[in-house]
């Protein structure tokens, strides 16, 4: 104990109010999302085998060291220990399909920092969600390795199977839902699994990290949209459950989407943007060349935020509505 | 207090750490006279007063040393009796120097009161003047002159009183300690409030948090018709003007209005007391009621001293402050304002005095902004703080008058929640001084 008039030089700190803080920080909310991933981690290396987490490794390392050296060079603060480098890596490992090349995730964790992210300033000044911007590089570069599929469970090298998604679409072969749920199908590492994914992102929900309205009103907008033409032509449209569980909805909706940075911060906005997504994801997959589109339907509405973000500033308290 | 909760509340807001449990059990205890008091001119919102004392003279407490300037000011009393020292620029809680009387107390204190006045009999033109006499400003930390409050324009109708007694700032104590310890003056306060604006209903709001004060002030209201107690939300800023208003009976205070404007006259727990002290025992504002508490005090407690009194006095008098103090705050944690030292003194409207550790501060390293969107869905005011804070920093001031940067009340919610901890409220609260320095100049232009 000390008293103040036998302590005269006491060092107050001196700013303006509010003088307490909430316990959030970036730094906790992002290692929040990489706790969310686990399950998904899990479910990739039980259905694809143990190479996986090499991919994420290398992933995470070379979206790390991409920051680093970016950061090195601009003469900025080196901030790799926000996390957020750590969770773009991990993004892009878990939508790349089982068994990619090493070489080629490296290339993409690269690009996706390089030019998802630190062109644009750094965290919170990218337009698009950097993984999903290495995400649509590889595709663009390697289209075949990108979307060879392993079969799930004791796999021979080199057997391949169709995604849910491609086997409807081209074959109009349909999927049994619990092996979707579970993720005993064909598919990116992350995205196999509907449980998996379900675990981690309502435990984002409810931790308070992301807000619900983007997942629910993606949700929503897929049950509506992909609804609309199953009701019109059951047997050319999926219905809208298979809609749900298959490719990368889920994991989209839970974990790219909802990305704090390149969505909107209005409630009427996250709305219109989780609804938006769903409606050119339901487009490219029902009328579009490929089968899958949960990557280009995010990255579209991406480039729409700052326009919904302007538009949808909410009544201010007492104002004439 | 879940969102099922059916206590009545306002959209958007926060939940700090409460630290009420700190000192909600301890009873008012009235510090012995310091041997010095400090006595600020301008305790209140508006003009200084006018000293009407000089060096060498001899005052009695209780006689006025200070006189109000023009409508919009109040008195100064001294509460000792004793020598006036002189009259100085001194240190003062609101982190400007102010001009100050100070007086060396003595033992005497023989307090001269104002003739009591029967609650019941009163009309509105002598409680007008005995809350002007008196020195009255509001509790609730803005420190306007009541007795303004109880004049409203001819326009106006005004036919709901609400006390507040959300006390939604944590860590404080002091108006749920009024309601257990002094509910029937707390009701003849209201009352006289009421009567003062030929007002018709009253309501008590108190935040669900509070139940022993609930409880206390509803028995004390049974078989009223006119006065309700309101039971809303435990959420910070409930106790603000306009959340309480939304809370108790639903109407939205426009941008730029004033309570009266929807027929509301909002006074704090703490005035009311002061009102029925003023009125009924023809006491002037002498003493200041609060909480005295954080992790850095010794002795948290509830604290009743004499204005003017610097708070080393009162800090040593709660046991002293503990080495891991961090920061001293007047006021609450939310919109309290910190102090350089330990000098300045207890003004009329010190509600609390807060000292804190590392631990409660927590202040996290700035990043820049992720626009998460959380601060957009805590503002009570349904404003977007990120973008007001940037428009602020980058000086684009038309672009955040239109979005409403004046309209903030600078509840400090957005900074509390921001995960990248950018002092947003700040900077709202310079741009929207910039703002409003720029439509004074359209305006003399």
């Amino acid at each position: 104990m000390t008293t103040i008039t036998a302590n005269p030089s006491y060092k107050l700190e001196f700013a303006s109010s509010p003088h307490v803080h909430s316990r959030w920080s970036t730094k906790r909310a992002m290692w929040m999302v990489v706790i969310a991933l686990v399950p998904c981690m899990i479910s990739a290396v039980l259905f694809y085998g143990f190479y996986q987490l090499l991919i994420m490794a290398v992933s995470v390392l070379f979206a790390v060291l991409t920051e680093a050296a970016v950061k090195y060079f601009r003469k900025r603060e080196i901030t790799i220990g926000d996390g957020s480098a750590v969770i773009t890596g991990l993004l892009l490992a878990l939508i790349v399909p089982p068994n990619f090349s090493l070489v080629f995730t490296a290339l993409g964790a690269v690009v996706a920092i390089g030019l998802g992210k630190e062109i644009f300033g750094g965290l919170g000044f990218n337009i698009f969600n950097p993984a999903l911007v290495g995400r649509a590089f590889l595709q663009a570069a390697f289209p075949v390795q990108i979307t060879t599929w392993t079969v799930p469970n004791y796999a021979v090298e080199g057997v391949t199977s169709a995604t849910p998604l491609a086997a409807f679409k081209f074959d109009k072969v349909g999927t049994e839902v619990s092996n979707m749920f579970f993720g005993n199908i064909g598919g990116s590492l992350g995205e196999t699994s509907a449980i998996a994914v379900l675990i981690g992102g309502l435990f984002l929900v409810f931790a308070g990290v992301i807000n619900y309205r983007v997942p629910l009103a993606m949700i929503l907008g897929m049950v509506i949209f992909g609804g609309l033409f199953w009701l019109i032509d059951g047997t050319t449209f999926p219905d809208p459950i298979f809609q749900l569980t298959a490719g990368g909805f889920l994991f989209g909706t839970f974990f790219m989407a909802t990305d704090w940075v390149s969505s909107p911060v209005t409630p009427k906005g996250m709305w219109i943007f989780g609804l938006g997504i769903s409606l050119v994801l339901v487009m490219i997959r029902l009328f579009g060349g490929l089968p899958e589109g949960v990557m280009y339907a995010i990255l579209f509405m991406n480039g729409f935020v700052p326009l919904i973000n302007r538009y949808t500033r909410p009544t201010i308290f007492g104002e004439a509505k | 207090m879940s969102i099922f909760s059916k206590a009545k509340s306002f959209k958007g807001g926060v939940h700090p750490s409460e630290f009420k449990e700190l000192t909600e059990k301890s009873a008012f205890e009235v510090m012995p006279n310091p041997n010095m008091v400090i006595l600020p001119l301008k305790q209140h919102i508006g003009k200084d007063a006018k000293t009407l004392v000089k060096k060498g003279d001899t005052v009695k407490a209780g006689q006025v040393v200070a006189e109000p300037d023009g409508f919009i000011s109040a008195p100064v009393h001294s509460p000792v009796s004793g020598k006036v020292m002189k009259i100085t620029k001194e240190k003062n809680v609101s982190g400007f120097p102010a001009e100050a009387i100070i007086i060396k107390s003595d033992e005497e204190n023989e307090i001269e009161f104002m003739p009591s006045l029967d609650p019941e009999t009163v009309t509105p033109e002598e409680i007008r003047e005995r809350v002007r006499l008196a020195g009255l400003v509001g509790q609730g930390g803005a420190a306007f002159p009541t007795f303004v409050k109880l004049t409203p324009p001819k326009d106006k109708v005004v036919d709901t009183v609400i006390l507040n007694g959300c006390e939604c700032e944590p860590y404080l104590t002091r108006d749920d300690r009024y309601m257990i310890e002094r509910p029937d003056e707390v009701i003849t306060g209201l009352k006289i409030i009421m009567k003062a604006l030929g007002v018709k209903k009253g309501s008590i709001g108190i935040e669900n948090n509070k139940p022993e004060a609930i409880d206390v002030m509803r028995k004390a209201v049974a078989g009223m018709n006119d006065v309700t107690v309101d039971v809303v939300q435990t959420k910070y800023p409930q106790g603000a003007e306009k959340m309480l208003i939304k809370a108790v009976n639903g109407r939205e205070v426009p941008p730029g209005k004033l309570p009266m404007d929807v027929g509301c006259v909002i006074q704090n727990i703490g005035t009311a007391i002061a009102i029925n002290d003023a009125v009924v025992k023809g006491e002037p504002v002498l003493t200041a009621a609060m909480t005295v508490s954080g992790l850095g005090i010794n002795e948290p407690k509830n604290v009743i001293v004499r204005v003017g009194t610097p708070l080393v006095d009162i800090l040593e008098y709660c046991g002293g402050v503990k080495d891991t103090a961090k920061k001293v705050v007047v006021g609450g944690p939310m919109m309290g304002v910190a102090q350089f030292d330990f000098d300045a003194p207890v003004m009329k409207a010190t509600s609390g005095l807060l000292v804190l550790t590392e631990e409660e501060i927590n202040n996290p390293e700035e990043t820049p902004c992720l626009r998460c969107g959380m601060c957009v869905d805590a503002c009570p005011l349904n404003l977007v703080p990120t973008k007001l804070a940037r428009f602020s920093q980058l000086g684009r001031l038309e672009e955040a008058e239109q979005l409403g940067i004046t309209v903030c009340m600078e509840c400090g919610t957005c900074a509390y929640t921001c995960p990248a901890n950018i002092p947003l409220v700040q900077w709202i609260r310079l741009g929207k001084q910039n703002v409003i320095r720029l439509q004074r100049e359209r305006q003399s232009a």
